[in-house]
């Protein structure tokens, strides 16, 4: 066990990765330069060859990375900022999510792109995106959403290794953070797979990326009060593990959706109402979503602290769908 | 004119009249409704077409886009399936999935087409690095309008592939027009190959109704790339007789009135078949070549039309390489 860095855990996922394919290789602004710390040693080990900067031409090396991975290749692409996949938006979804359905199943495109979530540090609306709802509703691509170290490097790992495209969303709140990660054994996480990170009976938590360790911490102090909370991690948003989500409501009753994107269309949405569609029967509470507002992301810190899910939101989701009476709804009043 | 020279030159031409009368059955198939939806026809610039993909190897690459039912078949692809799949069916290329916009024939280097202007240009980049990293010699030819020389996927690409001397020809089919708007009315330039030198690559300028100035300036540019040499820009100068589409209503219809005329002086393949008589290939064969095209593509539209459309839940496979799951009733779809 070595204990290592959400930021190591990526770079050792790639190093792995590189060293036991030949066909996978980097690409991305300033990967020389090691910006964050994921690429350390890579490119003296590698050859720059295949630890490949670019120029600042979003559109240019994604779509580079579709075309490669058409022909054998198995690029992983650092887009760094998430928002920087905004100039590429028409490679990556004409052409990364499209490509293998248009032409009948003919191309492969095994490709990942590492974007971070880089909210909650004062870099205002155009760097603090969280775009991943908006690309869950592309079909094609797949999401993974990392929680903690151990996590990003098994899901970083496994997506190398997928034959489709895989966009990995890592939580910028989470890079400093430090796990025991075992080096004697292959972590892999399966891509698809949600995870029970507690158990409990009387609340279902769905939190994703940096918000889970804060649904954690809700429900380790709501337990004092003698309330059980589960916490799930979707671990990959597409495709959704419905399953898993839907087995936990149908015991407790009562969903929070958490999610640090804005609220409409959030991946938060969509697990409300999939849990709305598929298990209605089952809440006994109103189901609630804890996100980000639709307001864009200001600069000035304390107007930015307010804005994200955080432990106090969580707590107060809970304590509201807790205290909620049926008997006591409109609905039932009315009938 | 040696024995080597004279196949070529009919395989030149076999395939300029291949494209050609492939294009006028689907136009024609296509405005009574046999064919659904747009297509986009490029008679007129058969020439730049065969002689870029003939300079290629069967296993170079090669990216096309929306105008593009002759890059395929200039590449070697069957007529069979490129029919069907723009009749939308099983059968076709990309089993119905494509249609005329995005054909795709892998087994023949044909890495697909692209329907939003300029959008394959980084495709062709990234194959060609694909296949300089594996190390292999393989080229990629990169198939686009005037139109896409104003998109920012064309500087994108042209940077990276110079920058880091990939094997890539960059193929501009010039025919003057971007959908309905001349092409010089929204460049400050007067050439795309003007560009080239932004990016300290060659850039070239050829007759694009020449099927054989083609062939070789294209046949120079991929000896250069396999070589190690990097990218060329080349502008073939041509023309398409038709208004934008088929099927896309009258709003697309121009008058193009002397210009169109005197571009059909110069049409590629009546150009090319006279020479082929004064370089005393035999007018029989010439005809042999004409008839064998014109059973060819019959018997592609009869594969076509005889051809099933695929099963519903064939909608769902190929999004991801496992099949999706089938959407349940009643909230998914009928």
């Amino acid at each position: 066990m070595a204990r290592k860095s959400f930021l190591e855990a990526i770079r050792d996922a790639q190093f792995e990765e590189m060293k036991r394919d030949p066909s996978v290789f980097m690409m991305g602004e300033d990967l020389a330069t090691n910006l964050f710390g994921t690429t350390t040693g890579l490119a003296e080990a590698f050859g720059t060859e295949r630890v490949r900067n670019t120029p600042i031409s979003e559109a240019g090396f994604i779509g580079a990375a579709a075309g490669a991975a058409m022909v054998g290749m198995r690029p992983i692409v650092d887009v760094t900022i998430a928002s920087f996949i905004y100039p590429a938006m028409d490679q990556l979804v004409s052409i990364v999510a499209k490509s293998r359905y248009l032409y009948g199943g003919q191309a492969r495109l095994p490709l990942v792109l590492r974007l971070s979530l880089f909210y909650g540090n004062s870099t205002a609306a155009q760097h603090s995106d969280r775009p991943y709802p908006m690309l869950m509703a592309v079909p094609g691509l797949k999401i993974i959403v990392p929680s903690n170290a151990l996590e990003v490097k098994g899901l970083l790992k496994s997506a190398v290794r997928d034959d489709d495209p895989v966009l990995c969303f890592e939580d910028a709140g989470l890079w400093s953070s430090r796990m025991e990660i075992p080096d004697e054994e292959e972590v892999l996480v399966p891509i698809g797979k949600a995870a029970v990170r507690r158990e409990g009976r009387d609340v279902t938590v769905v939190a994703l990326a940096a918000s889970v360790s804060e649904s954690l911490a809700a429900a380790a102090e709501l337990a004092k009060e003698g309330v059980s909370v589960e916490v799930i991690d979707p671990r990959t948003l597409a495709p959704l593990d419905v399953e898993t989500i839907l087995r936990s409501v149908r015991k407790t009753g009562r969903l929070i959706a958490v999610d640090p994107a804005h609220r409409t269309c959030s991946a938060a949405s969509e697990i409300a109402a999939t849990v709305a569609e598929r298990a209605f029967g089952a809440l006994r509470a109103p189901v609630l979503r804890v996100t980000a507002p639709d307001t864009h992301v200001p600069f000035s810190p304390p107007l930015e602290a307010r804005l994200f899910p955080n432990k106090a939101r969580i707590l107060e989701a809970v304590r509201t769908v807790i205290g909620f009476d049926p008997a006591a709804s409109p609905r039932r009043a009315g009938a | 004119m040696t024995r080597t020279d004279a196949d070529l030159w009919r395989e030149l031409y076999r395939r300029m009249v291949r494209i050609r009368t492939f294009e006028d059955e689907a136009g024609r198939l296509a405005s009574v409704g046999e064919i659904p939806g747009a297509l986009h026809t490029a008679a007129g610039q058969e020439g730049e077409v065969v002689g870029a993909c003939m300079a290629l190897r069967r296993d170079d690459y090669m990216v096309g886009n929306h105008r593009s039912h002759g890059h395929p078949i200039a590449k070697g692809a069957a007529l069979r399936p490129l029919m069907a799949e723009l009749f939308g069916k099983r059968t076709g290329v990309c089993r119905g999935k494509g249609g005329s916009m995005h054909l795709a024939d892998f087994s023949v280097g044909s890495l697909g087409e692209t329907s939003i202007v300029g959008s394959g240009m980084p495709v062709a980049v990234g194959a060609a690095l694909g296949a300089k990293l594996k190390g292999t010699d393989r080229v990629t030819l990169c198939f686009f309008g005037d139109g896409a020389s104003n998109e920012g996927t064309f500087h994108e690409s042209l940077n990276l592939a110079a920058i880091w001397r990939l094997p890539v020809i960059f193929l501009c089919e010039n025919n003057g027009y971007g959908a309905t708007t001349r092409a010089s009315t929204v460049m400050a330039v007067a050439n795309v190959a003007d560009r080239a030198q932004a990016y300290a690559i060659p850039g070239s300028i050829v007759d694009g109704q020449d099927v054989v100035l083609v062939y070789e300036e294209v046949l120079a540019a991929a000896e250069r790339a396999r070589r190690g040499e990097g990218p060329a820009l080349i502008e073939a100068k041509t023309y398409r007789y038709a208004d934008h589409a088929v099927n896309l209503g009258p709003g697309f219809a121009i008058d193009r009135g002397e210009e169109l005329a005197r571009w059909r002086q110069r049409d590629p393949i009546a150009l090319f078949k006279a020479r082929m008589l004064e370089a005393a290939i035999a007018q029989t064969e010439v005809a042999l070549i004409e008839a064998q095209v014109a059973a060819e593509v019959a018997d592609a539209v009869e594969f076509a039309r005889s051809s099933p459309f695929p099963s519903f839940e064939e909608a769902f496979e190929d999004v991801f390489v496992e099949r999706l799951p089938l959407p349940e009733s009643p909230s998914g779809c009928a």
